[in-house]
């Protein structure tokens, strides 16, 4: 059967692991190469690594830190940041990643999705997408969440979807950091929307959380950041709580 | 070299060198198809579109060279798939070497199929060592059914091939480079494979 996944994710600034509240007041949690290999060996199903200043500096996101996780660690690894070429894809790739995610740059030119998609296959095209409600309408953001667009998520997702994206990682900015719960209305709508795997972000604080994002927001993919960064909770300790809850996981 | 892997422009290789570093053993990256032919073991990666892959793979002429081979080959992913009859991505006519032919998932599953799942009635010492129902590493829109060559097999919505083998061609759909340390193991069976295994 295939698992549920727990996905920890490593944002980076200047070398570093940082973690904000609602995308801003960034604090250090430490070197990522350090906690990509112990979160692989405490069972990690993947890891997501976004360069987070890089679209704002406007630069390529750090190759060298990329190779570095990528020799050792053995579990997949998805690559974001900055990214928005053909070029910028194949260099990620050959870098080791295995899959890259793509945000803003997909929304300024969707073609990039069915290029990207036609060369590298559908299955490594990862569609970021940062949303918040706007008048009680979720609205995608670029930028790091820091622009608002007039696009609507729902019908942003069912377009990277037929554009050719293999999965959507989507984070709730009004959930991000809060440690209050994931979107879960708004992602088992986006379940409904798609048929595509999507990976639920923002809002991870408690097992609970994780729980209750598989069961009612139907997620396939699970990711958090300062939860395991700070210790507040162990993800081989989280699997061993979902899989006596009923969710497959991989022990 | 001992190992080589077929570098044909298509994806994560880099991810497979890595793997095959953790074990201890460099590899080298080529298209060079006399250095394919003189190694002891060949890798097929891929990750990618099959009918792109699959030109790819004709402009180096290496289409003519892969099926000769008589030392042990592994396709992984988009190189198993590339390795049976046929494939109905991109109506791509394949290697021949797995009789089977390469199927997209209903869309009543949620395509691709990504993330971890479970190999069982596992065959041949490609698994030594490995568990039933181990977990590895699937990231695919596109399948191979159930077949005489099937040395493995997983679930999603249905069985389906997880892993081929004819004479000295092996395919895995899954990742093993990724797998952790099952996957590991595998990749390292894949390089102990005995002689008696790799004659045509």
């Amino acid at each position: 059967m295939l698992t549920k996944r727990i996905i920890p994710c490593l944002d980076i600034k200047n070398g570093r692991t940082v973690k904000g509240v609602n995308f801003v007041d960034l604090k250090d949690a430490g070197d990522p190469i350090v906690l990509a290999k112990k979160y692989a060996q405490l069972g990690a199903d993947e890891l997501v690594f976004l360069d987070i200043s890089a679209t704002l500096e406007g630069r390529s996101t750090w190759l060298q830190t990329v190779l570095e996780i990528a020799k050792e660690i053995n579990i997949p690894f998805t690559v974001g940041g900055g990214v928005r070429s053909v070029a910028d894809v194949n260099m990620l790739l050959q870098s080791g990643a295995d899959k890259v995610a793509i945000n803003s740059a997909a929304i300024k030119n969707p073609e990039l999705i069915s290029l990207l998609a036609k060369k590298f296959g559908k299955q490594c095209i990862v569609i970021a997408i940062d949303a918040k409600p706007i008048n009680g309408i979720w609205k995608v953001h670029l930028a790091g969440g820091t622009k608002a667009t007039d696009l609507d998520l729902f019908d942003w997702a069912k377009t990277v979807e037929n554009l050719g994206a293999g999965e959507i990682l989507f984070t709730s900015m009004a959930h991000d950091g809060t440690k209050k719960g994931f979107a879960n209305k708004a992602l088992a709508a986006l379940s409904e929307t798609v048929n595509i795997p999507i990976i639920a972000s923002g809002g991870a604080g408690s097992v609970a959380d994780f729980i209750t994002v598989f069961k009612s927001g139907k997620a396939d993919a699970a990711l958090a950041a300062s939860v395991f960064h700070f210790n507040t909770i162990q993800i081989n300790q989280l699997k061993q709580m979902l899989h006596q809850h009923e969710i497959p996981v991989r022990l | 070299m001992d190992v080589v892997i077929i570098d044909y422009g298509v994806g994560n290789v880099k991810s497979i060198e890595f793997a095959l570093n953790r074990l201890g053993v460099q590899a080298l990256l080529t298209q060079d198809a006399d250095t394919i032919k003189a190694a002891k073991r060949v890798i097929l990666p891929g990750v990618g579109e099959a009918s792109s892959a699959m030109k790819n793979l004709e402009t180096c002429e290496l289409h003519r060279v892969i099926p000769n081979l008589k030392q042990p080959v592994l396709g992984i992913c988009l190189g198993m798939q590339l390795m049976c009859n046929y494939t109905d991505e991109g109506q791509t006519k394949g290697l021949k070497l797995f009789n089977t032919d390469v199927k997209q998932f209903p869309n009543s599953l949620k395509v691709p199929q990504m993330g971890w799942n479970t190999i069982n009635n596992l065959k041949t010492n490609l698994f030594k060592g490995i568990k039933p129902n181990e977990y590895m590493y699937l990231v695919h829109s596109y399948y191979a059914p159930i077949c005489s060559e099937t040395i493995a097999q997983t679930t999603y919505g249905f069985p389906y091939a997880s892993a081929l083998q004819k004479n000295n061609f092996y395919g895995v759909q899954f990742h093993p480079e990724r797998s952790g340390h099952a996957g590991e193991q595998i990749l390292k069976n894949f390089l102990e494979l005995p002689e008696a295994n790799c004659k045509p």
